[in-house]
Formats: structure tokens, C-alpha cells, sequence
């Protein structure tokens, strides 16, 4: 900066005209490149190829299973799609995506000017887009090409002893365990980097109950992935030591146990749940006050339920496996700690309806998502309460009912909140805003196909419908239903290529942004869109939770109330 | 969409904010993630203890590892007084104590080929065999990994002090190692307690 005065960031809406870039220099800017924003951006658009990728394959066994003895996919396929749809949006959509607004966002709104370990950040970003590269190559080897195998076909759980050799032959099983291994690898550095620039990076007066929530519930969900990731990763050694070595650790035949594989994989896979669903409260803990023109309701209970949720989730594993037979201490211990998670759930539920209370409220798109993810999230805790009731869970382990429970988390919540956080920091990422007009038609037709998908699936799993089946007889009384959530998957999917659609279509011809087109609050909205390489050009001092409110209303700032 | 203030944000610079050193934190967050590594194959050994079909058992084969193990503890005493040593700028003393903590741990690491090499070609006993030698290998090995990787930092910081290019500058860098160190020597204490105290 020329000036020496006590400006830090000076918003302007112009953008600094650049020469043409050859394409070989820009992509090798990007593939080399140390900053958390393109980082951030490139995760972002890994994460959105598999979507459209595992979608693909979602409705590839809608259409199986919209009618009965269907033959559009062998059994053998159908076994390969949804191990792979649920792989894919796990650990190559889920993860990537959140980790990716975490990586973009965190820094800008503690005001740093990169992550703490800005080389770490790359390698674990390359890592895990290469898991995601390999787990798809399986596609390519085919049956037998090099004795590559093929697609896995075990689940995304591999249950042991589905992947043992005997049942698992070829390569199919090994290309699953590595290309988790990988994103496992690349998830604990990024956490380590996130925990690492919150603790260490935080601008002059950013003290921890002056963060954004959204930084504090990256904290937790990073602090949640050293002791909920790792373990995965330690089981995936223990497959591949399985595999290639000739342990025994999950092999029964010599006194290996297929439910300790089962405790390892849960360990990992139900906290997942709770470190995808945190980064969407966290988007949510953004968008609900910006829009409804008030300071987020409870800061310190918000804070307080995230971190009561981090701890609780990690001893609430074992309620997938009511129906293995671990016995009535066990079954009552994980009914109870599994219900007890409702009440930091509540919290934060009641504090979003508090902040809208009496808002001036703006249905912009991401708050239309914002407004649906707070109903489907209620819901999807509803049946989740259900489901933790082990006897009832007797009845309806492995149907559709599950499916369809956990589909209302992911969906319902956490993908609803990731549109919602697309239309809010668009602007910022690339200074254009989302046309309003084509994200309402998403919106609507989003919301029409999910409840119609998602909805509907829950009775066929009532009416008895297991779930993993490629096929069903017609006299059971499931057809109607399924082919109701067929179409709803359809409506989905269109919404989805209208969203990629206006993004793409935004970028060249939306209006510009300007710095701060939702009068919002946090740091990210001082500097211009998109920010510069260096973030800030002087590192900002903060006073209160709201800094650009104190800016903008010096007759009313937030620091008299502290 | 409403116009772009001008954000002036007042910076008031001779405000003390002080926060805790990035390599320190990452290194805490590192020693966690491979904590819960190390618990799960912990687990998995206490979970197979005595589960093995066929011999040879733990208590047949195993020999207790005083001697290496005293050399391995006392390694991260001398890995503390290295860093102390270039912390106070004596940098031959350093040097020395560093040397020390790299031939302790090689002592370690030899005895540990030395008994897998019995284990093997005398006692029969490989990762195949049965549930004791998968859980045994895989949680010696993972924990033997480390020290292999902890050995080769430790080795290259003895390089460079060698050469006079680790000065009292570079005192963190050498803390955040020496954690790690101490990591690899705790981990060895539960590890000597669970194979060869409780499981023999």
C-alpha cells in the first residue's frame, strides 16, 4: 500500500483489467499455485464434476428400480453403482466441498492472509483429487485389463468379509481402500491446516468468541476428523495389510472378526455424518442473520452445541449395528447417547427460529435454502430419533426407510445448505451474482423432486423393501412408490444441470457484485470480489463479532453491547 | 443489492496480540490424528489377545525388550537437552546430543530387526501365521515406521548442525521435532505395556 493512513481495505468496484492469458500459463498458475482461494475453488469444482458423476449414477438405479424385474442393469452393475455413488459423494463430493468453502472462507474471515501451511494446503488438495482420479480409473481397467479389475462392488461400508480375497477378487476392492486412503490423508492435512490457521493466524483483536461461527464450527468439524478420520484410515491398513500381506485381521475362516471391521468403519462413518453437517450449520449461522437483518440469536449456546455435538457424536457409532447382536447393554447404551444428540441438535434448531423472529426477512435464493434446510433438517432428525430406538430399528434396519432417512440428512440438509452457501459467496468468489431468476426455478424444482424422491421413499421401507436389491417382484406392492421416486430423482437432476447452467452463465454475463452486495457483516465482505492473492491489503483489527456493521454504523456499533 | 461502503477499519498497532506458534499447533494436531492411529491398532491386538487358532503364542515366542527400550526412553531425554542446548546458542553441544538421541534410537531400531529376525527364521512366527503375528507386526511395525521417520528428521537436523546451519534461530523447528520424538516414545510405552507386559 502507497498511503500510510489507517485504511486497511478500500472497496472499489473496478476491476483491475488484465492482459489475456495464454491457457498454458493459467493452468500452470493453477496447478502450481499455494493460495487458499484457488485451492478452495479448485476443490469446489472437483467436488461439483463428481456430483453431477455420482447423480449420474443415482438415476441410473432410479431407472432400474422404477418398475419391477427391470433389466437395465445387470445385478453385478447395480452392485457397482451404488458402491460407487456412495463412495463418490462421501469422500469425493461431501468432504471436498465443505473443505473447500472452509479453505476459501476461514482464512479471509479471521482476516489472514493464507492458511497457516500454505504447501500443505496443496499437497492435501492434490492427494485427495488423486484418490478421486483412482477410484474412477477402476471404471477404465474393466474386467481383467492388466488385472486391474473393476469398479468395487462391496458398498461404501466394505463389510468384511464381502472384500476378504476369496469374495473380492481382482483389484476392485484395492483401488476402493486407496482412494479412501488417499482422501483420508489429504482430509487430515487440510484439518490440520484449518485448526492450525484459526489458532495461529487470526487478525489483531479476533478473539475465539469474536470468530464467525462458521470458523468455530470448522474448528470442530477439523478437531472431529483427527479422531474420526484416522481411525478409517488405520482400518484401510489393516484391509490392505488383509489383502496383499495375508493378515488375518478381518478374516474368519482364521479367528478374524467381521465386527471389529464393522466398529472401525463406524467409528469413522457415523462422526462423518456430524463433520459434514457442521460445515453446513456453519453456512447457515452465515446466511439466516444476513437475511434476516439480526445478530445470529445464542452465540455462545451455538458454540456451545457444536462442541457438545463433536463430543457425543463420536460415542454414538454402534447404533448401525442394533441388528448385528451386541446385546441389550450395549443396544441401550447407543439408543441413549444417540438420542442425546437431539438436544445440542435442538439448540442450534431453536436459535436459527430466534434469529428469524421478528427479522426484516429476504427471500433471496440462499435464503429460500436456508428456510427449506431448517424444515428437512427437523424432519430428518425426527426419523433419526426414530431410528435410534433400537427395537423399532430391528424392523427397519437395511430397508428403505434408512435410506431414506439419511437421504434427508444429506440431501435434505447438507446439500440444501451448500446451494444456500453457493448463492451467498458466489458473488465473492468470482464477483458475478447468481441470476436470482433461474436459482428460484432451481429452488422450486429442487424442493419438488427431493420431497417427491425422498418423501415417498420412506414407505416402501415401511411396506418391507430391503435395501441394496437391483430388482423386486410386482406383487409387493412397491411399484407406485418407487416409480413416485423415480420421477422426483428426474426433477432433481434437472435442477441440478440448471444450477451448473446458471453458474457457468453467471460467470460471463452476471452483474458484478461489488464488494458487498449482501450488507453483510463478516471480514470477507471488506476486501473486493474476488479478493486479491494477498486477501487484505493491511491485516484488519476487529472489536466485535461484526466488524463491518461497527463500520457501517459507527452510531450503533456492537462493541457498546460487549 | 446495496452500494459498496467504503470499509475503513481502524488499526490500532501497538495493541499486543500475541498467538501460539503455528508449527507447535500443527505438530499437536498431527501427534492427535496418529494418536487415534495407533489406539485403533492398540484395540485391535487387546480385542485378538489369546484369540489366536493356532500357536505360537506371545508367551512362547516374546522376550522383553528392557535394554532397547531404556535406550529409546532416555533418547527423548537427550533430544530435550539438544534443543535446550542450541536454544542457550551452543551449537557443538547441540550437535553432540543430537548424534546421541540418533545412535539411542538406531539402537532401538536394531533391536527391534533383531528379534522380528528370530521371530521369523527360528520361531516360525510371520505376519501369516496367526491373529497374534498379524496384530503383533502391524502395531511393532506401524510403531517402528515412526521411529524410522522420526530418526531420518533427526538425522538431517544433525546434518545441518553439523554443518553450523542450525543456529538458536531455528530453536521451534528443532521443538516441533523433539515432539514428535517424545510422541514416538510415549506411544512406545503403552505399546510395551499392552504386547509385552499385559499380552504375555
Amino acid at each position: 500500500m502507497a498511503t500510510q493512513s489507517p485504511v486497511t481495505a478500500v472497496l472499489d468496484k473496478t476491476q483491475a483489467s488484465q492482459p489475456p492469458r495464454l491457457f498454458l500459463a493459467t493452468l500452470h498458475e493453477w496447478v502450481t499455485t499455494v493460495d487458499h482461494k484457488k485451492i478452495g475453488l479448485m476443490y469446489i469444482g472437483y467436488a461439483l464434476f463428481f456430483l453431477v458423476v455420482a447423480g449420474f449414477e443415482a438415476i441410473l438405479m432410479r431407472i432400474q428400480l422404477a418398475i419391477p424385474n427391470n433389466t437395465f442393469v445387470s445385478p453385478q452393475a447395480f452392485n457397482r453403482l451404488f458402491t460407487m455413488h456412495g463412495t463418490t459423494m462421501v469422500f469425493f463430493v461431501g468432504m471436498p466441498i465443505l473443505f473447500g468453502f472452509g479453505n476459501y472462507l476461514v482464512p479471509l474471515m479471521i482476516g489472514a492472509r493464507d492458511m497457516a501451511f500454505p504447501r500443505l494446503n496443496a499437497f492435501s488438495f492434490w492427494v485427495s483429487a488423486f484418490g478421486g482420479s483412482l477410484l474412477y480409473f477402476s471404471y477404465l481397467g474393466g474386467d481383467g485389463l492388466y488385472g486391474a479389475g473393476s469398479a468395487p462392488d462391496v458398498g461404501w461400508f466394505a463389510y468384511a468379509p464381502l472384500t476378504a480375497r476369496v469374495f473380492s477378487p481382482g483389484h476392485s476392492t484395492d483401488y476402493w481402500t486407496l482412494a479412501v486412503l488417499l482422501s483420508g490423508i489429504g482430509n487430515i492435512g487440510t484439518a490440520l491446516n484449518i485448526v492450525a490457521t484459526t489458532i495461529c493466524m487470526r487478525c489483531p483483536g479476533m478473539k475465539l468468541n469474536r470468530m464467525p461461527l462458521l470458523v468455530w464450527l470448522y474448528l470442530v468439524t477439523s478437531m472431529m476428523v483427527f479422531v474420526a478420520v484416522s481411525p478409517l484410515t488405520a482400518a484401510q491398513i489393516m484391509l490392505l495389510l488383509d489383502r496383499y500381506l495375508g493378515s488375518h485381521f478381518f478374516d474368519t475362516q482364521a479367528g478374524g472378526s467381521a465386527v471389529l471391521w464393522m466398529h472401525f468403519f463406524w467409528i469413522f462413518g457415523h462422526p462423518e455424518v456430524y463433520i459434514l453437517v457442521l460445515p453446513a450449520f456453519a453456512f447457515a449461522n452465515e446466511i439466516i442473520p444476513v437475511f434476516s437483518r439480526k445478530a445470529i440469536f445464542g452465540y455462545p449456546a451455538m458454540v456451545a452445541a457444536s462442541v457438545g455435538i463433536g463430543f457425543i457424536s463420536l460415542s454414538v457409532w454402534a447404533h448401525h449395528m442394533f441388528t448385528v447382536g451386541m446385546g441389550a447393554g450395549a443396544n441401550t447404551f447407543f439408543t441413549l447417547s444417540t438420542m442425546v444428540i437431539a438436544v445440542p441438535t435442538g439448540i442450534k434448531i431453536f436459535n436459527w427460529l430466534a434469529t428469524l423472529w421478528g427479522g426484516k426477512i429476504r427471500y433471496t435464493v440462499a435464503m429460500m435454502f436456508s428456510v427449506g434446510f431448517l424444515f428437512q433438517f427437523l424432519i430428518a432428525g425426527l426419523t433419526g430419533i426414530m431410528l435410534s430406538a433400537s427395537p423399532f430399528d430391528w424392523q427397519l434396519g437395511n430397508s428403505y426407510f434408512v435410506v431414506a432417512h439419511f437421504h434427508y440428512v444429506l440431501v435434505g440438509a447438507i446439500l440444501f445448505m451448500i446451494f444456500a452457501a453457493f448463492y451467498y459467496w458466489y458473488p465473492k468468489m468470482t464477483g458475478h451474482m447468481l441470476d436470482e431468476k433461474l436459482g428460484k426455478w432451481h429452488f422450486w424444482l429442487f424442493l419438488i423432486g427431493f420431497h417427491l424422491t425422498f418423501d415417498f421413499m420412506h414407505i416402501p421401507g415401511i411396506l418391507g423393501m430391503p435395501r441394496r436389491i437391483y430388482t423386486y417382484e410386482a406383487d409387493r406392492g412397491w411399484m407406485l412408490l418407487n416409480m413416485i421416486t423415480s420421477s422426483g430423482a428426474f426433477f432433481q437432476a434437472i435442477a441440478t444441470l440448471l444450477f451448473v447452467y446458471n453458474m457457468v452463465w453467471s460467470y460471463f454475463k452476471g452483474p458484478i457484485a461489488g464488494a458487498d452486495p449482501w450488507d453483510a457483516w463478516t471480514l470477507e465482505w471488506s476486501t473486493v470480489s474476488p479478493p486479491p492473492a494477498y486477501n487484505f491489503a493491511t491485516i484488519p483489527t476487529v472489536e466485535s463479532r461484526r466488524p463491518l456493521w461497527d463500520l457501517k454504523h459507527p452510531e450503533d456499533p456492537d462493541t457498546r453491547y460487549e | 443489492m446495496s452500494e459498496a461502503v467504503a470499509a475503513i477499519i481502524p488499526h490500532n498497532a501497538d495493541e499486543d496480540w500475541k498467538l501460539p506458534s503455528r508449527g507447535i499447533v500443527g505438530m499437536a494436531c498431527l501427534i492427535l490424528a496418529e494418536a487415534s492411529i495407533f489406539i485403533i491398532f492398540v484395540v485391535a491386538y487387546i480385542f485378538y489377545l489369546g484369540k489366536s487358532i493356532t500357536g505360537p503364542t506371545p508367551h512362547e515366542v516374546l522376550t522383553l525388550p528392557i535394554l532397547t527400550s531404556i535406550c529409546l526412553l532416555s533418547s527423548s531425554a537427550t533430544v530435550h537437552f539438544a534443543v535446550s542446548a542450541l536454544h542457550a546458542g551452543k551449537q557443538s553441544m547441540c550437535s553432540l546430543w543430537l548424534a546421541l538421541t540418533v545412535l539411542l534410537g538406531g539402537i532401538f531400531l536394531a533391536g527391534t530387526a533383531q528379534e522380528w529376525y528370530h521371530l521369523i527364521y527360528h520361531d516360525g512366527l510371520t505376519i501369516r501365521t496367526n491373529l497374534f503375528g498379524t496384530t503383533f507386526y502391524s502395531l511393532v511395525g506401524l510403531h517402528a515406521s515412526h521411529v524410522i521417520v522420526g530418526l531420518f528428521m533427526l538425522a538431517l537436523a544433525l546434518v545441518f548442525s553439523l554443518r553450523g546451519d542450525l543456529t538458536s534461530r531455528h530453536t521451534e523447528r528443532l521443538e516441533v521435532l523433539s515432539l514428535y520424538w517424545h510422541f514416538v516414545d510415549a506411544v512406545w510405552v503403552i505399546v510395551f505395556l499392552v504386547v509385552y507386559v499385559l499380552g504375555r
